[in-house]
């Protein structure tokens, strides 16, 4: 495939394109295994996920 | 139950992981069939050549830079007005995929003017207004990180996101109302587009396909703040537990 005279400017456009759109993927992918990751030690030392609701008032 | 009941973070985070495999697929067919037409369908332009190629990405990227930030203003209006427990994690999420498609677009902008304009930058309205977009989504994402509550954060960075939304027409209508180096629109016009539907076809498949892209990273980065709040919320939480009694406790529930 030819590009012309400009094959450069392109190339370089899409590469740079590439790299920023799988920089932004990366982070989202490494973001996620480690938030997973303190989740889990967290739930290991006992810190239940679910919510602590507050006792009810004894009527009697 | 209501549309907006789905925007609960519990049922969010279970509506996404299904929706997500089915947008990944989706957005990975449209990027095939876009880059395909783009170079190998797509004629060459009468005056710009090959180089015609670059508007495929530089295009949607500039028109996501600016969807992003209207995106953002919707979601800063949720923070402030309906007070919503995901508005701010859709604003917050938003800015730095903003940022990079406002990169993507200034820098294959200027990748596009050096070979047809002869120059790489020139203080116009239309650049110069996108250039003060991506330095505010720079400024919001650095707002977001010097407040630690991010109740708080969100809504200083939401005030700040509405006033930063009165570029969004100027950006638009910049090349309309100034003299710019910058072509007018071609495309969003009242008496429709003004390119070849040879070209413009490969372009609306790339578009399509940098919004999927978008909206892919976007719920994927929303998963990732309601798992950071969690996180924070447990460990505020053993923080408190193991605070001695008598102590302030300052537990505040992010979701």
């Amino acid at each position: 495939m030819d590009l012309g005279p400009h094959a450069g400017f392109i190339i370089a456009s899409y590469a740079i394109c590439f790299g920023v759109v799988a920089g932004l993927i990366l982070w989202v992918r490494l973001d996620k295994a480690r938030l997973d990751s303190t989740l889990k030690d967290l739930e290991s030392q006992g810190l239940a996920k679910t919510r602590r609701t507050p006792e009810k008032p004894d009527r009697q | 139950m209501g549309i907006l009941d789905f925007a609960n973070p519990t049922r969010f985070m279970k509506l996404t992981q299904l929706v997500l495999p089915w947008l990944v697929g989706l957005c990975a067919i449209a990027f095939a069939v876009g880059l395909y037409m783009s170079f190998f369908v797509a004629p060459e332009d009468y005056q710009q050549g090959d180089t015609v190629r670059i508007m495929y990405i530089h295009v949607p990227a500039a028109w996501l830079a600016m969807m992003c930030y209207s995106i953002m203003a919707i979601s800063s209006l949720g923070t402030l007005v309906w007070k919503h427990p995901l508005a701010d994690v859709s604003a917050k999420c938003a800015a730095p995929i903003g940022a990079a498609f406002t990169f993507i677009s200034l820098v294959t902008g200027s990748l596009w003017g050096k070979p047809m304009w002869g120059t790489y930058w020139v203080w116009d309205a239309r650049l110069t207004s996108v250039l003060v977009l991506f330095i505010m989504y720079l400024g919001l994402m650095a707002l977001w990180r010097t407040m630690e509550d991010p109740i708080k954060a969100g809504k200083a960075a939401a005030i700040l996101t509405l006033v930063g939304a009165l570029n969004l027409p100027i950006i638009k209508f910049s090349v309309d109302w100034w003299n710019t180096l910058h072509q007018p629109a071609s495309v969003m016009r009242m008496d429709g587009p003004t390119i070849h539907p040879d070209i413009l076809l490969p372009l609306a498949v790339m578009a399509v396909a940098f919004t999927l892209l978008f909206f892919v990273i976007h719920l994927m980065a929303m998963r990732n703040e309601i798992l950071r709040r969690r996180v924070r919320t447990l460990r505020l939480r053993a923080a408190s537990a193991a605070r001695p009694a008598g102590g302030s406790a300052t537990l505040q529930p992010a979701e």
